[in-house]
């Protein structure tokens, strides 16, 4: 029997997994088109067959929010996967070589780390030019200074813990340290941010998109809607609203998995 | 045979750089004897035992000689040494329970020594370390728990028992009770006097408690 304190993890689980299907099978799932315009139909209330009404070229908003999460979700998790891999490699060679290799690494993550994460991906999308593999690679280039100065931080500990010594003595060869004690405990640090990240960077990623710097129209993305609605606010405030709640449903539930990641981790609770 | 030397020290000397840390370092111990280090803090007493257990760092260098049963180990190759540790010559750490991986059970922990040397199933494992922990007083339940939930007592007996699992003919012990209370100390002592009776391990021992190497040592070593 599944132990209490794993039950709402299960729950975040399932919601988030649910997520992830719903924008790997966007294509299938949406009831019109999210491309097909209908001038005629612009800008229709919410109602029985547009269930969340449709936007200024009369697009349906049900369809293009469903599509949008294929961009949104995937690009972010990918993006994240990236920075997370990369950045721990990073940092964990850092840890472990030391010497010039750590100075080298280190002070570039320092140079990236001078500026403010955002500004820095704004102007680095804007030379890279708009597009949302820009946009993704200019927050990856900032990125993964926090998981490369984590997972660092980590190694650096744990070489000098009291168990790496006794797994030695206990006469464990350098790949089981590795296996057996290193990894596992970077891991659940290093997990834990990430899926505490997963929001932020779906807001970095649909940040950059409502400036325009993200994802091209026509390609429906949760940010660039907002962007597009964001006149008609006050006129037809579901163009804005539902983008914007779809955002925020994603990001609680990625957070909330996060938080209770952390404490499923912890094994001291 | 029972009169050979199971350790021997010759000329040992310990260098950090242009640090000396310790000099001169000449002792042997027989089987079955417990041998005491005592010597001020900062004195290099924990060094001679690193030396011994292989644990200096990269940047330290080693002069002199080191002898365990007749071969000498003062500057094996990685494997050579990965072979010996554990098997033959094990360690009891200061701080037992922070010489356990935070996030995995003490069994598993002890189980990984022995599967780095011996194919036993999990069932002979189990059968073995339930008679030591026996022979140790301690719960055997201990091998199913996470180190942080032991007492400074019961960790310092689950570390005795991690160095004993494969019965190896030298314990390193590096102040194995200077982190207990009185009442714990004592029956630590007495668990490691013990082992020297129902195994005939051989036991080096770091202290700076003149009442425990006077109670324990067939030898005291006094470092200057």
């Amino acid at each position: 029997m599944l132990k209490p304190r794993y039950r709402p993890l299960i729950l975040y689980v399932l919601a988030a997994g649910a997520l992830i299907l719903v924008a790997i099978f966007a294509p299938f799932l949406t009831p019109y088109d999210p491309y097909v315009q209908d001038l005629q139909g612009a800008l229709t209330p919410p109602n029985a067959q547009n269930l969340l009404g449709t936007d200024r070229y009369g697009r349906d908003v049900l369809s293009r929010v469903i599509m949008g999460s294929q961009v949104t979700i995937c690009a972010s998790l990918l993006l994240l996967a990236v920075i997370t891999v990369s950045g721990s490699l990073i940092g964990a060679v850092c840890g472990l070589k030391g010497g010039r290799v750590d100075t080298i690494l280190m002070r570039t993550s320092d140079v990236f780390l001078a500026f403010p994460q955002m500004v820095f991906a704004i102007a680095a999308a804007g030379a890279l030019g708009g597009g949302l593999f820009n946009a993704a690679l200019a927050l990856a280039l900032i990125g993964w200074t926090k998981y490369a100065r984590i997972s660092r931080a980590l190694v650096l500990t744990i070489k000098k813990m009291p168990y790496m010594d006794a797994a030695k003595m206990a006469g464990t060869n350098s790949v089981g340290m590795l296996i057996y004690h290193v990894l596992p405990n970077i891991a659940g640090p290093v997990l834990v941010t990430a899926a505490l990240d997963i929001g932020t960077i779906i807001m970095e990623l649909a940040g950059l998109s409502f400036l325009g710097l993200g994802a091209m129209p026509p390609t429906p993305e949760w940010g660039a809607m907002m962007n597009n609605g964001r006149s008609m606010l006050q006129t037809s405030s579901w163009v804005v609203l539902a983008p914007g709640a779809a955002i925020f449903i994603t990001v609680a539930i990625f957070n909330l998995l996060g938080d209770k990641l952390r404490d499923i981790l912890d094994v001291k609770k | 045979m029972m009169n050979e030397n199971i350790l021997t020290v010759k000329n040992l000397r310990v260098l950090y750089g242009e640090n000396e840390i310790i000099r001169d370092i000449n002792f042997s111990l027989q089987r079955g004897e417990i041998f005491i280090i005592v010597g001020k803090s900062g004195g290099g007493k924990s060094t001679i035992l690193k030396s011994v257990a292989g644990l200096l760092g990269g940047g330290a260098k080693i002069e002199g000689q080191i002898f365990f049963d007749g071969r000498d180990i003062t500057n094996l190759r990685a494997d050579e040494r990965r072979k010996l540790a554990g098997a033959e010559i094990a360690m009891i750490f200061q701080n037992a329970g922070a010489s356990f991986c935070p996030i995995r059970t003490i069994g598993a922990q002890i189980f990984e020594s022995v599967a780095a040397h011996k194919d036993w199933t999990r069932e002979e494992f189990l059968r073995r370390a339930r008679a030591i922990a026996k022979n140790i007083n301690l719960d055997e339940n201990v091998l199913y728990e996470y180190p942080f939930k032991l007492s400074g007592g019961m960790a310092q007996r689950a570390g005795i028992l991690a160095a004993m699992i494969l019965e190896p003919k030298l314990i390193l012990a590096d102040e194995p009770t200077s982190a207990l209370d009185a009442v714990t100390q004592f029956s630590v002592v007495k668990e490691l006097m013990n082992l020297r009776k129902k195994y005939g391990v051989s036991i080096v021992m770091v202290t700076h408690n003149l009442n425990v190497a006077k109670y324990m040592a067939d030898e005291i070593y006094t470092l200057h």
